[in-house]
């Protein structure tokens, strides 16, 4: 990759960006029907589908049941068609038990499980393209579709990844970038509050743009929904 | 067969001004993070949070205020049964004395062996047997018609079948939809005049079912009849299915009359054409009509 800088004199990352720009999100609610909540959201080039069903009975193992609080179950995958290189092992590989745990842990953070007690909520999200910051639009997704299943949340949990060229972050970072040999960092943070849900760092500034662009999906979302019901 | 596909096109934002200029209140709605007000005088209800002394939403919906009480109804959200509800709901467990019922909340609902109406009296004592012969009137997979009879602390329904009109449902349809867009009535159970009958789950659940020729008496609501469906009724029922799912695509409040207006505007199409784009602006049709009659 000699040759290929990432940000250049002028300030152009490689896709034509600023350092702190973010690409172009795109993100529609309630697109199955026949799951309580899911949401489809694309970030410049990486697409993610999120579905969530709950909270319902505790199915499987009756052991995992909480008396006081729900148990949030998170599967993370990636479609065998998401990547370069056709995926062998969709789930089930190391990578995505990773993320499925740091997923549920981020959420288990933010929904407020403590009002279903005995029972389960789920999080499908899967990856249709990847083109880096998975985890950051796989957290975007499944906060829509959360905010779709009406589960009562804190808070919006937003992602981003943040990187660093020569003292410069670079925010929202594509697959080109990760991959260049710097440093990237995930932080999952509920903005209003500012409290982090996952990682710690300095550049909050680009989750705060994540935010507004969500608040504005779910704002204009709910007003299409309530202008149509009517009593 | 002919198949319908529709590409995805960029949605026109409906605005609420334009949709709804002649309604003097205006919802006010709010996503969760939002702060409702800082006033320390206001009780919370469900869909709000305290942080800070602040009255926070926790879902996305609209505001809903009583006196000092404020909370927020979300858009779409699980059952939350009350006392007095009737549902429609599937077997899920066979337990000691007990059944799981599946009922789109929460929790699965539980209805006692106690609760339902045994062949022999409603005053009948269970015994031992009773208990092992549970199996013979609900097995898992069978849907029942119930009522609502108390909440647990928990959020789970306690549910009973003590009335003749509720108990296992035989021959007919179910439509899920959401438990939102179906409006409380003195009853949920229509003999509607096309031919066919229904039975409004406050859970999202509708069953429709061919309408019984003379009422059993001794039936107890474990007899089930097995006849062949007359191609009419089952025409009318598949109809009728097709109308539920096309006022439910479009958020219509379902209830006998709505239901029934959507039908009698559906009748110059084709059956299997109500599912498709004619279905959708027929169900905008009867929704104008419904509004229209309303006055």
């Amino acid at each position: 990759m000699a040759g290929l800088e990432l940000l250049s004199d002028q300030g152009y990352r490689l896709d034509g960006r600023k350092a702190t720009e973010l690409r172009k999100v795109q993100a529609r609610m309630g697109v199955f029907s026949q799951a309580d909540g899911s949401a489809y959201i694309e970030q410049g080039n990486t697409k993610a589908l999120a579905v969530v069903y709950g909270p319902h009975e505790v199915r499987g193992s009756r052991s995992r049941t909480l008396h006081d609080r729900a148990v949030i179950n998170c599967q993370y995958s990636m479609a065998t068609f998401s990547t370069a290189e056709r995926k062998r092992r969709p789930h089930g590989d190391r990578k995505s038990a990773e993320m499925s745990l740091h997923l549920k842990q981020t959420f288990e953070a933010a929904v407020m499980t403590q009002l279903y007690p005995r029972s389960q909520i789920d999080i499908y999200v899967k990856i249709l393209q990847s083109d880096g910051g998975n985890y950051s639009v796989c957290v975007n997704a499944a906060t829509l579709a959360v905010i779709d299943a009406g589960i009562p949340m804190r808070d919006y949990v937003c992602a981003c990844t943040v990187g660093f060229v020569d003292e410069t972050p670079l925010a929202d970072l594509c697959y080109a970038e990760e991959g260049g040999g710097g440093s990237s960092l995930a932080l999952a943070l509920l903005p209003r509050g500012g409290q982090i849900a996952l990682l710690q760092m300095d550049a909050m500034t680009a989750c705060k743009g994540v935010s507004k662009v969500l608040d504005e999906v779910v704002r204009q979302h709910l007003q299409d929904v309530s202008v149509l019901t009517r009593e | 067969m002919a198949s319908d596909m529709r590409l995805p096109v960029l949605r026109k934002a409906v605005s609420v001004s334009s949709a709804g200029s002649d309604r003097a209140d205006h919802k006010d709605l709010v996503v969760p993070g939002d702060v409702i007000t800082s006033d320390p005088g206001f009780m919370r209800g469900h869909g709000t949070y305290i942080d800070e002394e602040k009255l926070t939403a926790s879902v996305a919906g609209e505001v809903e205020r009583v006196d000092k009480l404020i909370c927020v109804r979300p858009i779409k959200t699980r059952f939350n049964g009350e006392v007095g509800d009737v549902v429609v709901g599937r077997i899920t467990e066979v337990q000691q004395k007990r059944w799981k019922v599946e009922t789109n909340s929460r929790l699965d609902s539980v209805l006692l062996l106690s609760s339902v109406n045994l062949p022999g009296g409603e005053l009948r004592r269970r015994s031992a047997e009773d208990e092992l012969t549970m199996r013979d009137y609900l097995q898992e997979g069978d849907l029942i018609s119930a009522e609502v009879q108390s909440v647990f602390s928990d959020g789970a329904l306690l549910l009973h079948t003590r009335s003749l009109k509720y108990g296992k449902l035989g021959q007919g349809v179910l439509v899920q939809i959401s438990p939102a867009l179906i409006k409380r009535q003195k009853t949920h159970f229509h003999n509607l005049p096309c031919g066919a009958s229904i039975i409004l789950g406050n859970n999202g659940f509708v069953w429709l079912y061919p309408t019984p020729g003379q009422q059993e008496e001794e039936a107890g609501g474990f007899y089930t009849s097995l006849e062949p469906v007359s191609l009419a009724d089952r025409e009318v029922i598949s109809r009728l299915r097709n109308c539920l799912l096309a006022l439910a695509a479009h958020k219509v409040l379902l209830y006998d009359t709505s239901i029934l207006y959507c039908y009698e505007s559906s009748l110059p199409h084709q059956v299997r054409d109500c599912s498709s784009r004619t279905g959708w602006r027929l169900a905008a049709l009867c929704f104008d009509s419904v509004v229209d009659r309303q006055g």
